[in-house]
């Protein structure tokens, strides 16, 4: 499947029509669909619509938009207006939102074309797409293997061709891990650069929506189009959409990247050995490289695990069988909400809505919550001294390779530990991408991490294009 | 009603006004009262999964409003998340302001010269509204419930007084000044029997010189009678508990206006437990200070300053006028009234025909111009017009519109020549020898028999005045 | 911090409307004290006068104009309804007054 440059190049170009790009894709999606559990709804004939109608009007010679005809996956937390959005949970099963989400919204004014809602962990609340109700994700490239979550079926999407891109939502590192995890590019933007309108919250501080691709330039086409102000989102940063594609090609010659020791202990040695390939790549470049330790990283696990399930508990609590979706009858009108929460929900969302509501409840706020907010507040400081040591952050993305289906189930804490590298970003709101960077164990991608300050997404993408040459995709 | 002798009352009210804006707090959906179930709906107000709320200025700025008119400090100020479950919640959580509130602190000074405190004014949103089917129609004993969200997320003000009201006569003061308030700044309506503005009352009783004792909570008082019943009879009901022995128990009371009295409605329970966290999709509210600025000169004046006023133009008010004067206050009609006092029409006329005629059709006020208020006063006042004929006049210029001069002249009303009113008053006299005699002897109330008399021959075209100047001529 | 009790498990259950089994109770007993044990690496902090952050970016006064915009068609929404009646969205019988 041709990417996304080249497909809205060639669409809009009229050397290719959307209809015939969109039937490669739904084809591919025919072909693996089944086997990968990556779709759980597909909308052909709503797809084939708008690829119609985008062939027309560039019939008429009009510009179409930055993504012409190019069809993409929408996680199914991703609100579109009557295509079944389920969270992959029981308790919205059936569920068809009467809106579109603002990132939705955006992908159609740029002439992209949904093809379907893909697959992930129950609200988001997951590291390999296992925690889904309608069952597993695989991983395109060894099937014995997860594709990382929560947002699973979107990296799946990409990586097996289905689609040359995907949206997904990052709280905690659900777009970077998987993208790591199926060799591909993932973005978690700045807090409020993306409009979270129409993204089912897992945690309202933490979520954004960011794009899964096959090249740096790619996602930069993506994050163009869905970021700017929209004014549905209160936390939305007030400034219009930022150039990023042009910064692609910007290399990183005479800038500082700090190696942060936090970001790469306790990884796999092969891991390990790819972020010293990738540090040696930047040096070729031209940037400084820093040796840099931010103890407050680790303290980050901590707080997130409180914060994001408080958060939940809170976001979550709307699903009590009243208005829309899953509703289990009782004899009063608690009874038939816990009936319906009992039985809609998996068992990963009620760990998290349980934790969450104990961290906020009377006599344990202060230790708990009130405690993460200020863990906070010091993650946010020591990013802040990082960077002014350093342009940049560079670590691993995920401790090891994709991990085989069942590994960490058992033992919600060892699945928890291995977010352990993206999770500050996300307590501090600032940008970082996954690149993929060599092999390791089983031949299988291994992620690399850059990190930066707010807004800083044009230089994570010139940074990421510099190691994207070096692994040999010029 | 007055508290067993060595007993005090000891009262807080919260009370809750809805905004008067055009849309609800947090997004675009018309705040109306009275649409059709689920018709001014959205999918942030029905808390639909991926909806986020977006705060609306005009509530932001008519809390600025009621704040600076109850002289409270506009403060930096935050969201919170009020967790529990209920199905007329769309989210399960309110959101409302809880440790840091948009007006901290103030006053109320009450016409009766008491001060009352105000502890906070903060912004929430409403939730919606469930009808009970089965039973009695209340909740108790009902089969099922069935949830309107139109008001879901409707703007409200929650003003907090501090518990300095010590009677249930001061406390309808405090209600009734405050509802004038909310009026005055275009926060609310006042309508209360729409719901507009619902009272709690904290009621508890003291010994005389003792502290404070346990406080019951009093919900959704909808009428200033209703305030002062309930916490009459609650107050009554505390002191003979503890005369009997008893102990208050901290609870939530429900007034039921046709028994009388107040029970229990919800026992605080340990499981309360909201949760409250700060709302991570709203950012903070910090109004600048030229921002308070611009709502604090956008404030008309308020009841208490326009009392004033009014009062100063009035040598020796009786009560009947003190009482027009309060609803003059209260419809906000002083305007009317200042323009007739000014063209010298007598106070009792120029009070009395807005308490009274135009109080009566507010809707109609847009068709009556000051103007023309002064001179339908002035033509009655002159006895061109008799009070019947002013009165009619002015119901038709509310109703429909017009000038004062051509709707009198178009219903007819001319004074009568006094000729034409000596032959009627002539002939009354020979038709009511003894009412004569009565009223040459000296009784002044036979004049008000002899004016109605004439009224009902004239059919109301004859001017009172004229009538007593006629009488007089032959008595 | 003392250890979490199961007794806390089932109130905290009881708060957010879920119902446990015996064995949910206990095996959620033993996987949140591990998460809340973990956590405990920051109770060895001295956090006094650390301000907590609720916000990743200190964005003020973010409100929109009074203005009224189109909402949902009322067939639309009650077509979502698990159970309607009379144009509302019907539930069973509500036991407790709302707080």
């Amino acid at each position: 499947m041709r990417n996304v440059r080249d497909t809205a190049r060639d669409v809009q170009n009229g050397d290719a029509s959307a209809l015939s790009v969109l039937e490669e894709s739904l084809a591919q999606i025919r072909r693996r669909n089944e086997e990968l559990n990556v779709f759980l709804h597909v909308d052909e004939d709503g797809a084939r619509a708008a690829a119609n109608a985008i062939d027309g009007r560039i019939a008429r010679g009009e510009n179409v938009g930055a993504l012409a005809g190019v069809p993409v996956a929408l996680k199914d937390n991703l609100c579109q207006t009557n295509i079944p959005t389920t969270c992959s949970s029981k308790i919205l099963e059936g569920w068809r939102p009467p809106y579109n989400a603002t990132v939705v919204d955006r992908l159609l004014a740029a002439g992209a074309i949904p093809v379907g809602k893909t697959n992930l962990d129950e609200f988001a609340m997951g590291s390999s797409t296992e925690n889904s109700a309608f069952g597993p994700t695989r991983n395109p490239l060894d099937t014995s293997r997860v594709p990382g979550g929560s947002s699973g079926g979107s990296a799946a999407a990409v990586a097996a061709d289905m689609t040359p891109l995907a949206l997904g939502s990052d709280t905690g590192g659900s777009i970077r891990q998987p993208a790591a995890l199926c060799g591909l590019i993932g973005v978690k933007p700045s807090y409020g650069l993306v409009s979270r309108y129409g993204l089912i919250a897992f945690a309202s501080s933490l979520d954004q929506i960011g794009p899964l691709t096959k090249t740096v330039t790619d996602a930069a086409m993506a994050l163009e189009v869905i970021a700017g102000h929209d004014p549905l989102d209160s936390t939305s940063l007030p400034e219009p959409s930022p150039s990023l594609v042009a910064h692609v090609e910007d290399g990183v010659a005479g800038k500082r990247i700090g190696v942060v020791r936090e970001l790469i202990d306790g990884a796999d040695a092969d891991v390990v050995a790819s972020v010293e390939r990738a540090v040696e790549a930047l040096k070729e470049a031209g940037a400084t490289i820093i040796e840099l330790s931010v103890p407050e990283f680790r303290l980050g696990l901590s707080a997130y695990y409180l914060i994001a399930p408080a958060e939940a508990s809170s976001n979550l609590a709307r699903f009590d069988g009243v208005r829309y979706g899953l509703r289990v009858d009782g004899d009063d009108v608690t009874s038939m909400m816990e009936a319906t929460r009992t039985a809609g929900f998996g068992e990963e969302v009620k760990r998290r809505i349980m934790l969450g509501t104990y961290a906020l409840s009377a006599g344990y706020y202060d230790a708990y919550y009130g405690q993460a907010l200020k863990v906070r507040t010091l993650t946010i400081d020591a990013f802040r001294r990082a960077y002014h040591q350093a342009d940049l952050l560079l670590g691993a993305t995920t401790p090891s390779v994709a991990f085989e289906f069942g590994s960490k189930t058992a033992d919600p804490m060892a699945m928890y530990l291995s977010d352990v590298f993206t999770i500050p970003s996300n307590l501090s709101g600032e940008p970082a991408i996954s690149v993929p960077f060599g092999t390791g164990e089983a031949g299988l991608p291994i992620g690399v991490q850059l990190l930066g300050p707010g807004r800083s997404e044009g230089q994570l993408f010139a940074g990421a294009r510099v190691l994207e040459i070096a692994d040999g995709r010029p | 009603m007055t508290m067993p002798d060595g007993w005090e009352m000891v009262v807080g009210l919260e009370v809750h006004t809805e905004l008067k804006t055009n849309t609800k707090m947090f997004c675009g959906c018309a705040n109306t009262f009275g649409a059709d179930p689920n018709t001014n709906v959205c999918p942030i107000c029905l808390g639909l999964p991926g909806s986020l709320p977006v705060l609306n200025v005009r509530a932001v700025e008519l809390a600025m409003a009621i704040g600076t008119a109850l002289h409270s400090t506009i403060s930096p100020s935050t969201f919170h998340r009020k967790n529990y479950f209920y199905p007329d919640m769309p989210k399960d959580f309110q959101i409302s302001q809880y440790d840091l509130p948009i007006n901290a602190g103030g006053y109320l000074d009450l016409p009766d010269g008491s001060r009352v405190s105000i502890e906070r004014a903060h912004l929430e949103e409403d939730t919606g509204k469930s009808t009970h089917l089965g039973g009695s129609g209340r909740i108790h004993g009902a089969d099922r419930s069935l949830v309107d969200y139109n008001r879901s997320g409707v703007p409200l003000v929650e003003i907090v007084s501090g518990p300095d009201i010590r009677s249930s006569a001061q406390a309808r003061t405090y209600a009734a000044e405050l509802r004038g308030i909310l009026i005055a700044t275009g926060a609310s309506d006042g309508r209360m029997e729409e719901g507009s503005m619902r009272i709690d009352a904290n009621v508890s009783v003291r010994r005389s010189g003792e502290a404070l004792g346990t406080r019951c909570e009093i919900k959704n008082l909808n009428s200033l009678r209703s305030l002062t019943r309930a916490i009459d009879f609650e107050a009554a009901r505390q002191v003979e508990l503890i005369e009997g022995g008893g102990t208050v128990r901290q609870e939530t009371r429900h007034w039921d206006e046709n028994l009388g009295s107040t029970s229990t409605m919800r026992v605080k329970e340990e499981a309360d437990d909201y949760r409250y966290f700060r709302e991570p999709d709203l950012v903070d509210l910090a109004p600048d200070q030229a921002w308070q600025d611009r709502v604090r000169d956008a404030l008309k004046p308020m009841p208490a300053e326009r009392r004033a006023a009014l009062k100063g133009r009035l040598a020796n008010p009786n009560p009947a006028l003190l009482d027009a004067l309060e609803v003059v206050i209260d419809l906000g009609l002083d305007s009317y009234v200042i323009a007739a006092l000014d063209a010298g029409v007598e106070p009792d006329l120029a009070f009395a025909r807005a308490a009274n005629e135009i109080a009566s059709d507010l809707d109609g006020v847009g068709n009556l111009s000051a103007e023309s208020y002064v001179a339908t006063l002035r033509m009655e006042q002159g006895g061109d017009l008799s009070a019947t004929q002013a009165k009619s006049v002015l119901a038709e210029i509310l109703a429909n519109g017009g000038e004062p001069a051509s709707v009198a002249q178009s219903k007819g009303f001319e004074r009568l020549a006094s000729g034409a009113l000596g032959e009627v008053v002539a002939r009354l006299i020979d038709e009511n020898p003894d009412e004569w005699a009565r009223y040459r002897a000296g009784d002044e109330k036979l004049a008000q028999f002899f004016i109605g008399q004439v009224m009902k021959l004239t059919k109301g075209q004859a001017n009172g005045k004229d009538v007593i100047a006629e009488l007089q001529t032959r008595r | 911090m003392p250890g979490l009790k199961r007794e806390d498990v089932a109130h905290v259950a009881k708060l957010a409307r879920l119902t446990m089994s015996e064995s949910e109770l206990d095996k959620f007993t033993v996987q949140l004290g591990q998460v809340l044990d973990h956590a405990s690496d920051m109770n060895a902090l001295d956090l006094d006068g650390v301000v907590a952050t609720a916000h990743p970016f200190g964005l003020i006064n973010v409100v929109r104009d009074d203005e009224v915009r189109p909402g949902l068609d009322h067939d639309a929404v009650m077509a979502m309804a698990p159970d309607a009646q009379d144009g509302r969205f019907a539930v069973p019988r509500i036991l407790g007054e709302a707080p």
